[in-house]
C-alpha cells in the first residue's frame, strides 16, 4: 500500500454506498492542465450559434456578455469564450464549428 | 373414513375449475376455522388436457408439503377420463366422488374396485340446467359436501361469493345446493 | 396488539398483502411463472385503491430491480418479486442496489434454472445471488412470507444496515399453495411497527443535490466494499432485534433457525423452504415408530447464523442436510451443506454431516423420502461416515 493511499480517509469517514454528497464539486479541480491542444475562438469568424457551448462535455465554453464588432461591421451582443481552467483540449467544439470559427493550436507550456 | 385430516385429489380437464373448486373448499374450511390447503398440479396448463388438483383439511396445522399420494378422497370433474387414471392410490373405504350419468353399478365395473364407496351426481346435466355451461365445479363441490361432512354450507357459499361476482356466484350456489341434493352414495 | 384477519392466501398474494400492508410507494415487475400473481395481485390493490403506489411496468427484470433502485435512491419504498430467469437477469443489479445501499425488498418465489426448461421450484436461482450482499430470508409458509416481507423493510432500512432483503419460498410448492394468513385488519398495524423510510439522503432533492452510483478507483473502492461487510455484520443484531420485536408486538415468533423435536435427538435434519414442513411431519411418523430425529430450518441464509448454529450442531452426533439446489464442481455439492461444513469447522465441532440433494426441479420429497435418507444415514455412520466425499442425489434414476 502506498503511503498515498494509507492517508486518504477510512470506511467508516466516507459517505455510505459512495454517495457524493458535495454537490458541483467538479469547480475545486481545475483540468486545464491535460491539453495538449488548445482550442482558440476566433470573433471575427463566429457566429454565435451556441454549437461549441452545446456540444462542450465541460463545459468550458463561457458565454461573455460582451459586446463585439466583426471587421465587416458586424455587431454582435455577446462573445463566447474557452473557459482555460478547465478545457481538456478534447476538440470536440473545434470539430462542430460549422463556419470553422475555432483554431486548435499546440498548447505551449 | 377419519375426518382429522381429509386428504382429496380432483381431476378434471383444464377449463373445468378443478383447481378453482379445490381452492374454495379449502378458503371454506379456513373460514370455518379449519386448517387447509390447496394446490394445482403444477403441469403447463392448457385446456383440455387432463389436470389435477388437491386440497387437504384438518383440525391440527398442516406442515407438510408433499404431493398427495394416497388421498382420502378422489373428485371426477370430468366423465371421459380414464378411471385407472383417477382411482390410483386412492386409499381402502376411500371415496370416490364422480360427475357422470351412470349407475353406481356400472360405474363399480368401471373401476373395478370393491374396497371404495362411490358417490354420484349428474353435475353437468345441473350446470347446464342452471349455469347453461358445462362448469360442473361449483356442482361437484355441492357433492362433495354432502359426502365428506366437514364443511358447513355457509363457508362454501362465503368461499364461493368470494370468488366470483355477485351473479354468477349466485348461480353456482344454486348449482352447489342441488348437486348437494341430488347426489347419490353407494 | 392490533386486528388480524385469518384469510386463504397462496404464499404470492402473501406477498403482494405484506407490500400492500408495507405501504410501499414504487413497485417495478417483470411477469415470470411462478411469481406472476404477486404482481397482478399488487396491481388489483392499486387499481382498487387499497394501495396508493406507482406500478411501473416494465419490459425486463433487468429494467424492473434498475427502476426499483432510482425509485429507492429518490427515497421510496420500494417492492418488486422476481423467480429464476428473471432473477439471473437481475444478477448485476443486485450488486448495485446493495452496493448503493438501497433498503429494496423482493420476494422469490424460487425456481428451478434452465436448461431444461423449468418452471418449477427449487432453490438454484437464490443460491446463485450468495455473494451480491443482500440479506435473504427463507420462508417455509404463507404466514411466515407475509410476516418476513414486513420484518424485511424494517431490518433493510435500519441506519445501521441499509441493505436489500429477499424473501424466497417455494415456487408452485408454496406460490400456488391456498393456506390460512393472518394478515393485519388495518395497516396501521404494520405501519406502527415498520414507520415509513427516512432516507439518508434523497437524490430528487434539488435544495441539496447528490450525486449516486459514482465511480469508485482503486484506492476507495475497497472501503466501500468493507462498508457492506460490516453492514451485514450489523444486519445479524438488527434482525434478532427486529424479530424480538415482532414477536413480542404480534405474537409470532421467529429467528434465524428454527428447529423441532430436538430433545433427546442425536441426529437432525436441516433444511430450508417449505420442505422442513414435510420433515418436520416426518420426524413426527418416526417418532411414533420409536425413532427420535430432530429438524431443523434454516430461515436467514445471509447473514449466515453461525452462533446459532453452532449452539445446536455441538449437541448432535450428525446433521443431515437436505440441498434443493447444486453447486457444480463444488468441495461438497449441497451449497448449504458446504457452509454447514464451514461452520462446523469454525469450532472444531465432531458432529457427522452428512449432505444430500434432492427436490431439485421439483421432484417430489415424500415423508417416506426423508425418512429413508434418515435410515441411509444411521447406516452410514455405523460405517463410520462422518463426511460424506459427495454430495448424495436422493431419487436420481441411475
Amino acid at each position: 500500500m502506498t503511503l498515498q493511499i494509507k492517508r486518504l480517509a477510512s470506511w467508516r469517514e466516507v459517505p455510505v454506498g459512495g454517495a457524493i454528497t458535495q454537490p458541483g464539486n467538479s469547480v475545486n479541480r481545475p483540468t486545464g492542465d491535460w491539453r495538449v491542444f488548445k482550442p482558440i475562438i476566433n470573433q471575427d469568424k463566429c457566429v454565435r450559434c451556441y454549437l461549441c457551448w452545446v456540444y462542450c462535455p465541460e463545459p468550458a465554453i463561457k458565454i461573455i456578455d460582451r459586446p463585439y464588432k466583426t471587421s465587416s461591421g458586424r455587431e454582435w451582443k455577446m462573445t463566447f469564450e474557452v473557459d482555460y481552467d478547465y478545457c481538456k483540449g478534447c476538440g470536440i467544439c473545434v470539430e462542430e464549428c460549422p463556419v470553422k470559427a475555432i483554431d486548435f493550436v499546440e498548447e505551449v507550456k | 373414513m377419519d375426518l382429522k385430516r381429509i386428504e382429496i385429489r380432483w381431476h378434471g380437464r383444464g377449463g373445468q375449475g378443478a383447481v378453482t373448486a379445490a381452492m374454495i373448499l379449502a378458503e371454506a374450511a379456513i373460514y370455518q376455522g379449519k386448517y387447509a390447503q390447496a394446490f394445482p398440479e403444477f403441469g403447463a396448463e392448457r385446456r383440455g388436457a387432463p389436470v389435477k388438483a388437491y386440497t387437504r383439511i384438518s383440525d391440527e396445522p398442516i406442515y407438510t408439503r408433499a404431493p398427495i399420494i394416497e388421498p382420502n378422497a378422489v373428485v371426477v370433474l370430468d366423465p371421459s377420463l380414464s378411471p385407472s387414471l383417477y382411482v390410483e392410490g386412492l386409499k381402502k373405504d376411500g371415496l370416490l366422488i364422480i360427475n357422470t350419468k351412470k349407475s353406481i353399478a356400472e360405474i363399480k365395473k368401471d373401476v373395478g374396485r370393491d374396497d371404495i364407496k362411490i358417490a354420484r351426481v349428474d353435475a353437468t346435466k345441473i350446470a347446464l340446467e342452471i349455469l347453461k355451461a358445462p362448469f360442473v365445479n361449483m356442482a361437484m363441490l355441492g357433492a362433495v359436501a354432502k359426502v365428506i361432512p366437514v364443511i358447513d354450507v355457509s363457508y362454501i357459499e362465503e368461499a364461493i361469493k368470494e370468488n366470483f361476482r355477485p351473479k354468477i356466484a349466485e348461480a353456482n350456489i344454486q348449482a352447489m345446493r342441488r348437486a348437494l341434493n341430488e347426489v347419490e352414495i353407494a | 396488539m392490533g386486528e388480524w384477519v385469518r384469510i386463504p392466501l397462496s404464499s404470492n398474494y402473501a406477498a403482494a398483502y405484506a407490500a400492500k400492508d408495507a405501504d410501499v410507494d414504487v413497485v417495478a415487475a417483470y411477469p415470470i411463472t411462478p411469481q406472476t400473481t404477486v404482481v397482478e395481485k399488487i396491481a388489483e390493490f392499486i387499481a382498487n385503491g387499497e394501495l396508493q403506489a406507482e406500478m411501473i411496468h416494465v419490459e425486463s427484470e433487468h429494467s424492473a430491480l434498475s427502476a426499483c433502485i432510482g425509485a429507492a435512491s429518490a427515497g421510496a419504498r420500494v417492492f418488486t418479486a422476481t423467480s429464476a430467469q428473471g432473477l439471473e437477469l437481475m444478477h448485476e443489479l443486485l450488486y448495485i442496489a446493495s452496493g448503493l445501499r438501497l433498503p429494496i425488498v423482493m420476494s422469490i418465489a424460487s425456481r428451478a434454472l434452465s436448461a431444461p426448461i423449468s418452471i418449477w421450484g427449487d432453490y438454484s436461482d437464490v443460491m446463485a445471488t450468495r455473494d451480491s450482499s443482500w440479506i435473504t430470508i427463507i420462508a417455509s409458509s404463507a404466514q411466515e412470507v407475509y410476516d418476513s416481507i414486513i420484518q424485511a423493510y424494517k431490518v433493510a432500512e435500519n441506519p445501521d444496515v441499509l441493505l436489500p432483503v429477499m424473501v424466497a419460498y417455494d415456487g408452485f410448492l408454496m406460490s400456488h399453495t391456498y393456506e390460512p394468513v393472518y394478515v393485519a385488519k388495518d395497516r396501521s398495524t404494520i405501519l406502527e411497527f415498520v414507520p415509513k423510510r427516512k432516507p439518508l439522503w434523497n437524490i430528487l432533492d434539488p435544495d441539496k443535490p447528490i450525486t449516486v452510483g459514482a465511480v469508485g478507483n482503486p484506492d476507495w473502492y475497497y472501503e466501500f466494499k468493507y462498508q457492506q461487510v460490516v453492514a451485514i455484520e450489523n444486519s445479524l443484531n438488527i434482525l434478532k432485534q427486529v424479530f424480538e420485536e415482532f414477536g413480542k408486538r404480534f405474537e409470532r415468533n421467529y429467528s434465524f433457525i428454527e428447529t423441532y423435536n430436538m430433545d433427546g435427538s442425536d441426529i437432525a435434519i436441516l433444511t430450508y423452504g417449505g420442505l422442513y414442513g414435510t420433515v418436520t411431519e416426518a420426524v413426527d411418523i418416526m417418532k411414533k415408530r420409536g425413532l427420535d430425529v430432530g429438524a431443523i430450518k434454516l430461515r436467514v441464509f445471509r447473514p449466515w447464523p453461525t452462533e446459532e448454529l453452532i449452539r445446536i450442531l455441538k449437541n448432535l452426533k450428525a446433521v443431515i442436510v437436505i440441498d434443493r439446489a447444486i453447486s457444480f464442481g463444488a468441495a461438497l455439492e449441497g451449497p448449504i451443506a458446504m457452509e454447514v461444513l464451514a461452520t462446523i469447522s469454525k469450532k472444531s465441532l465432531d458432529t457427522a454431516l452428512h449432505s444430500y440433494i434432492a427436490s431439485v426441479g421439483q421432484r417430489a420429497v415424500t415423508e417416506e423420502d426423508v425418512m429413508a435418507m434418515v435410515e441411509n444415514s444411521i447406516d452410514l455412520l455405523k460405517k463410520g461416515v462422518s463426511l460424506t466425499e459427495k454430495s448424495i442425489y436422493w431419487g436420481v434414476r441411475q
